[in-house]
């Protein structure tokens, strides 16, 4: 890269030095000439001017406001988790040093918390990823109105989060619910799902695999498409049938893809807020009475705008930002070692 | 001659984001100029306030701002609701510390007043020199005073106690459905209401139950208790209160004695368990009354009733302020004065039946003719009124709500709907309030 850059310097270098040394003539030579390389015209300036700042004008937008509201807020939110903030009290902050971390680290709610968002990320994920991938398969086949089909998978995606819990926990709910009602007719004597340990937890992932896997159903699916069909039919000559293609030529294909929803899906997982927090109803925040579906993110919040400890808040965000960049990292192994082994 | 050409570059990007910058900055500020002409002038020359509130207060219901600004040509009045008072808080909260953004009268709950009071009194203006203080009761006003004499909110509405059951479902259980026989049976003490409760569940009408939670019973208790969760000097007490102590037993009874729908109030199933008659009787403040109506809808007309309840007691009940970071704080508290005079504080509980702080509105308050109807023809206005003037003086902490919150929704509840022992809930909730309080 530093090569070219520096031959295109050279010549802007030397044409440069030429009129410092005479001046008058050089310029007016080179004017009546090839009036649009003249370095010193205004107009030529301008032009040489618009070819490199402008693509930094381009990308300008996003770096503002990344440094408005991503940037600033996290370093702002690393100093608040140094301090001793209450949200009733933003302008006495009083050095903490590190005690929020080591409070948090101490603290039987952050670790039931962080077990809870890695145990309702897995039964989220796992199904809903593999779920995403067999209707994919099926979507992929010749079908009629497939398009009808397709945009219904994307439905629940288009529903708002409020919308679908409020639904889910009504469906849920321990008496008078259609969930319960409807196990009643297999002997299943009623579960209060808000308040039982894994009932809670499996309710809360039910609505995040509701409302995600037709999302990732049709990322599948695009890739599928892009498969080339003499793979397929050189297969059937060989005399795979359906599945053994499935297994043998479509998971390979979709390996990268199913990579980054992987990464994507654990993302989300890892924030995971809106759907425990409506679930929960009243003070949902806390996750439960015994916090049994209390994530990261609804301690952060609880500390922070239900209790109003704002530095023990940020120390939770910073915490979870830093789990973020060691599950990126995992990852970042993982594909590496995918990619040697293709 | 390579560095000048990088240094060109990187001024042009500076220049760049610099241009971008500004104009981001000229966007906003273009918006702000446009608010303010807007509250200043816009309207035709009216002067704009904006009133914060959460819930329904029942000012705009009652057509208090209608009146106001057919009183005042000059004004006209914008309410903000925020629906829950837990994103509600907050929100003012950083908006009075950052000084902007807050609206020209601020609704405050009670459970909120004492950290208003304690730790924002300076972004509040002092009202207490415009009004004739002694027209409120006197708990009521002192707590929106700070220390050395600050009022920096009014009271609006407070929240008496009574009981409100379904008459139709105590006289398929046998049981007595005359209000004041009724009241003479628990007067005194929430023990006899749970008795009262067990008697109900020997022969309840299949699929209901005594009452809608545990924690409605202790919220009720605890109203009546002049001992909460922090003593008179602000240390917190909540582990050694009386008051904690007796509503914890109460609850506790009613937890594990089958006879709750074990709902959450304020939760989708609870308005369901209303409009099903799930439950016989709930606590039910004065500002409740309305909530009962909507909630039970035509099914429940003339089915309920209302019986005083065990003790006197108060449970909520809010306050309004005017920030100083308002640009119209003259205008703001003439409204804020208006609103809360006993009148229209009459006027608000005709509409919505939310109870007045102001006893020389008690002679004639008229609830609404359909409300009356809807509960029996309970003298609704008696009843409430006969709790207001015995409620006792209560302390209220910085942190009372989500100390509030630990006991209710993590303690009561795990006995209550996981089967968990008292010992274990009050351990649980003990957990809890050490997290609240940061200890």
């Amino acid at each position: 890269m530093t090569s070219p850059k520096q031959a295109l310097a050279q010549p802007a270098t030397s044409a440069d030095a030429a009129p410092g040394s005479q001046p008058g003539a050089a310029r007016g030579a080179q004017g009546r000439g090839r009036p649009a390389q003249d370095p010193g015209s205004w107009r030529s300036r301008l032009y040489r001017w618009d070819m490199k700042a402008s693509p930094y004008a381009f990308i300008a937008p996003f770096f503002i406001i990344f440094g408005a509201f991503g940037l600033f807020p996290l370093l702002y939110t690393a100093w608040y988790s140094l301090h001793n903030v209450q949200l009733s009290g933003l302008d006495h902050q009083t050095w903490a040093g590190l005690d929020n971390y080591k409070n948090l680290l101490s603290s039987e709610f952050f670790w039931n918390a962080l077990e809870n968002t890695f145990s309702i990320g897995v039964i989220s994920t796992v199904p809903q990823l593999l779920m995403a991938l067999g209707i994919a398969h099926l979507l992929n086949y010749r079908l009629r109105g497939s398009t009808v089909w397709r945009v219904v998978m994307l439905t629940p995606y288009a529903t708002s989060v409020a919308a679908a819990t409020l639904v889910f926990t009504l469906l849920y709910s321990w008496d008078g619910g259609m969930v319960n009602w409807l196990l009643h007719f297999v002997g299943v004597h009623p579960i209060n799902w808000r308040e039982s340990d894994w009932g809670s937890q499996f309710a809360v992932s039910s609505i995040v695999i509701w409302r995600w896997t037709g999302y990732n159903a049709l990322i599948y699916l695009a890739a599928m498409q892009a498969i080339p069909t003499d793979l397929y039919e050189s297969a059937a000559l060989d005399g795979a049938g359906r599945w053994q293609q499935f297994r043998h030529v479509t998971i390979p294909m979709l390996r990268p893809t199913i990579l980054f929803t992987v990464v994507v899906s654990t993302i989300g997982a890892t924030q995971l807020f809106g759907e425990p927090l409506l679930f929960g109803g009243v003070s949902g925040s806390k996750g439960g009475s015994a916090h049994q579906y209390q994530t990261l993110g609804l301690y952060m919040y609880d500390q922070g705008w239900g209790i109003g400890n704002l530095g023990k808040a940020s120390a939770i965000a910073w915490t979870m930002f830093l789990i973020l960049l060691i599950i990126a990292a995992i990852n970042l192994l993982i594909t590496r070692r995918l990619r040697k082994s293709q | 001659m390579r560095t000048s050409t990088r240094r060109s570059r990187r001024l042009a990007a500076i220049a760049a984001v610099a241009a971008m910058t500004a104009g981001l900055l000229a966007g906003c500020s273009k918006d702000s100029n446009d608010g303010t002409s807007d509250s200043n002038g816009g309207g035709g020359g009216k002067t704009q306030l904006t009133i914060g509130t959460f819930g329904v207060f029942g000012y705009k219901q009652a057509g208090l701002y209608d009146e106001y600004m057919k009183l005042h040509p000059n004004i006209s009045i914008k309410e903000n609701v925020t629906t829950r008072t837990d994103v509600y808080w907050p929100k003012t909260l950083t908006r009075l510390q950052a000084g902007s953004g807050t609206d020209d009268i601020q609704a405050i709950e009670v459970g909120n007043i004492t950290e208003a009071v304690q730790t924002q009194a300076d972004k509040f203006v002092d009202l207490g020199k415009d009004v004739d203080k002694s027209q409120w009761l006197p708990w009521k006003t002192a707590q929106g005073t700070t220390k050395d004499g600050k009022t920096i909110a009014l009271g609006t509405d407070i929240g008496p106690m009574a009981i409100c059951y379904r008459k139709d479902l105590f006289a398929k259980a046998g049981l007595e459905t005359d209000r004041t026989k009724l009241a003479a049976q628990w007067k005194g003490d929430w023990a006899k209401y749970v008795a009262v409760g067990k008697d109900y569940m020997k022969k309840a009408p299949s699929g209901t139950k005594f009452v809608d939670s545990a924690s409605s019973v202790y919220n009720a208790a605890l109203g009546g208790e002049s001992q909460r969760y922090y003593d008179k000097d602000g240390n917190v007490i909540w582990d050694k209160s009386t008051g904690v102590k007796k509503s914890w037993n109460a609850a506790m009874e009613v937890a594990t004695s089958n006879m709750s729908a074990k709902l959450k109030q304020f939760d989708p199933t609870w308005d369901q368990g209303f409009a099903k008659g799930s439950f016989a009787t709930v606590a039910c403040p004065a500002w409740m009354i309305g909530y009962i109506e909507q909630k039970s809808g035509d099914s429940g007309k003339g089915k309920w009733d209302v019986a005083a309840a065990p003790t006197a007691a108060n449970w909520g009940g809010s306050f309004i302020g005017v920030p100083t970071a308002g640009k119209h704080q003259k205008e703001a508290v003439a409204l804020a004065k208006w609103l809360t005079a006993p009148e229209q504080q009459a006027k608000v509980f005709a509409k919505q039946a939310s109870f007045p702080s102001t006893p020389s509105a008690y002679a004639n308050l008229t609830p609404a003719a359909d409300t009356t109807a809807y509960f029996s023809n309970a003298p609704i206005t008696q009843i409430f009124g006969d709790s207001a003037k015995t409620i006792p003086v209560q302390y209220f902490g910085t942190k009372d709500q989500p100390i509030g919150t630990a006991i209710t929704d993590v303690g009561i509840l795990q006995v209550e709907q996981k089967g968990k022992t008292p010992a274990q809930g009050w351990d649980a909730a003990k957990a809890e309030i050490k997290d609240v309080l940061g200890q």
